[in-house]
């Protein structure tokens, strides 16, 4: 009996065999052909296993660049790149990643039928980050086995509603309804954005797309591209920084230093690559399950869908954005090297993502001003929060990367403040409390509409 | 006939692009149609037959051989005429 335990745990632990078995659950409840639930069960299978390979390779090419950037600076610095954290941490936290992401959705469903939040988060390589920041926060905090996942879940389904709920006023601006929201975790960045925009909007803003601008950034969308140029430009930088005799001794094996810069720059660019390909796999059959099961329970359910689903409404604003975030990114990095402690690095990937994202709000509240403005502000936000974000990922906070967007500096300090002035409990008890207002809020506007019906 | 769905990076956007044309597909009763996604830099001309890019990328996607470029992607109505027109310059319907 002991031994059929042991391979029921193995089989449990196993995160590749988790994620398998909760893409078979979604393809039954789907009533798929047997092949096609063969096929997919094996995908989200292989494609986990395809994460952890990429994780390796980009460990492997992380590693000298922290090395040379210590010996360069004397300090810490730090690529924030949510793939690369992700797939680090992974390793270790992947079972309670893959449980927290499955009953997370539940959550989430559960909070859209029941509330007034209607939100389903339909972004599903956000919400598989934000399971495994979570799954490392919970853990860190003290929590194990069965509380963690509850806890992590419970947390992942509030903010999975409650990130698309912030943006929502700006996106009822932009997109001129309320049907599409947004599903994409920087939305702290765009709703502080917007606010910008509408503090510096003066009398008729005029707007980005007057200007004439220069096309051919397009390339930049491109994330390979993007991630292999700019790693490059830092890698190359950084090796010469620490010099040929310092490389070439103890990093490259006698390699020439800039040879072997752009050797590591490009090899990251590959480890997010492969780990792309692997998240692509995994998601490829739960998001259109999860999709499925919420429209049948939630009856007028919003789907929060990506961010580039607001890149066309304002093509000028998209560059304008990740020009003054990048430019955000830079001033951080100079205040940060006179303050000491972490330097973190501005990567083009999140300053174009959420920096486009933010100077699109910004300028549908404030015009120019409010693009550039909203997305400088928006920059010095995804520099500084990683850097209070990392103490509180225990061991994963010593890695030479860490999570990107806003929401999850802002979640991930939120509920590691709370475990270190009042450990598990509470955090507990703010769940419950955000989950008590949540309901309340509904409640009262449902009171209210009857009042209305009845006047 | 395969049809491919892209976007920048290939996780969330081209990913709702195929489940909105699959559900086209699905309404118009068009079975032997292959949908999947990538991102730009996977995308290759022999990937798929016709290719679904958003506006904003339409310039790094012109090399890939037919491509259908959406005004806005969360529009299901221009999605349904194009696909809709697709299939039947393909003969499906």
């Amino acid at each position: 009996m002991s031994d059929f335990l042991k391979v029921l745990v193995d089989i449990m632990s196993q995160p590749a065999i988790l994620v398998a078995l909760i893409a078979l659950i979604g393809l039954i409840a789907q009533r798929k052909k047997l092949s096609d639930t063969l096929k997919g069960t094996t995908k989200t299978f292989v494609g986990f296993l395809v994460i952890s390979a990429g994780a390796g390779i980009l460990s492997a090419a992380l590693a000298p660049f922290g090395e040379m950037f210590k010996a360069a600076f004397h300090v810490t610095g730090v690529v924030p790149n949510n793939e690369a954290i992700v797939a680090i941490a992974l390793t270790d936290y992947g079972t309670n990643t893959a449980l927290i992401m499955f009953f997370g959705m539940m959550v989430n469903i559960l909070i859209a039928r029941f509330t007034k939040f209607k939100y389903i988060f339909l972004t599903g390589h956000h919400t598989l980050y934000m399971a495994c920041m979570l799954a490392v926060i919970m853990t860190v905090a003290g929590f194990t086995s069965v509380p963690l996942i509850m806890a992590g879940a419970v947390a992942l389904g509030i903010i999975m509603s409650l990130s698309p709920a912030i943006v929502q006023p700006f996106m009822r601006i932009l997109t001129g309804n309320d049907n599409v929201a947004l599903g994409h975790f920087s939305a702290v960045g765009y709703a502080v954005s917007g606010l910008v925009g509408k503090a510096v909007a003066g009398k008729n803003p005029k707007s980005t797309e007057k200007i004439n601008f220069p096309k051919g950034l397009g390339f930049l969308r491109d994330s390979t591209v993007s991630i292999a140029l700019t790693m490059m430009v830092i890698y190359v930088v950084v090796a010469l920084f620490a010099g040929p005799s310092y490389v070439e001794a103890n990093l490259s094996s006698g390699t020439n230093y800039i040879v072997f810069a752009m050797i590591q720059a490009g090899t990251f660019a590959a480890g997010v690559f492969i780990i792309l390909s692997g998240v692509r796999l995994v998601l490829a059959e739960i998001v259109p399950a999860f999709k499925g099961i919420s429209e049948r329970l939630v009856p007028n359910a919003k789907p929060a869908l990506d961010v580039p689903i607001i890149y066309p409404y304002a093509p000028n604003a998209v560059l304008i954005g990740f020009f003054s975030s990048f430019v955000g990114g830079i001033f951080s990095m100079v205040i940060m090297t006179f303050t000491g402690g972490v330097i973190i690095l501005p990567g083009v990937v999140p300053h174009f993502f959420t920096g486009a994202a933010a100077g699109v709000f910004g300028n549908a509240t404030g015009g120019v001003r409010g693009a550039v403005l909203g997305a400088f502000v928006n920059g010095i936000l995804i520099s500084f929060l990683p850097v209070f974000l990392m103490p509180v990922l225990g061991n994963l906070g010593f890695a030479n990367s860490t999570f990107s967007d806003t929401d999850f500096g802002v979640s991930g300090i939120f509920f590691g403040v709370l475990a270190n002035h009042g450990g598990t409990i509470a955090i507990v008890v703010s769940l419950i409390v955000i989950l008590a207002v949540m309901f309340g809020l509904s409640v009262k506007r449902k009171k209210n509409k009857a009042l209305e019906e009845e006047v | 006939m395969r049809i491919l769905a892209v976007c920048g990076s290939g996780l969330g956007t081209s990913f709702m692009v195929e489940m909105n044309i699959n559900q086209v597909l699905t309404e118009l009763g068009v079975t032997d149609v292959e949908v999947s996604h990538s991102d730009l830099s996977s995308a290759t001309p022999d990937s798929a037959d016709v290719f679904f890019l958003a506006k904003d990328i339409a310039e790094g996607g012109e090399s890939l051989g037919e491509v259908i470029v959406l005004d806005s992607i969360i529009d299901m109505d221009e999605l349904r005429a194009k696909v809709t027109a697709v299939v039947r310059d393909k003969g499906l319907i």
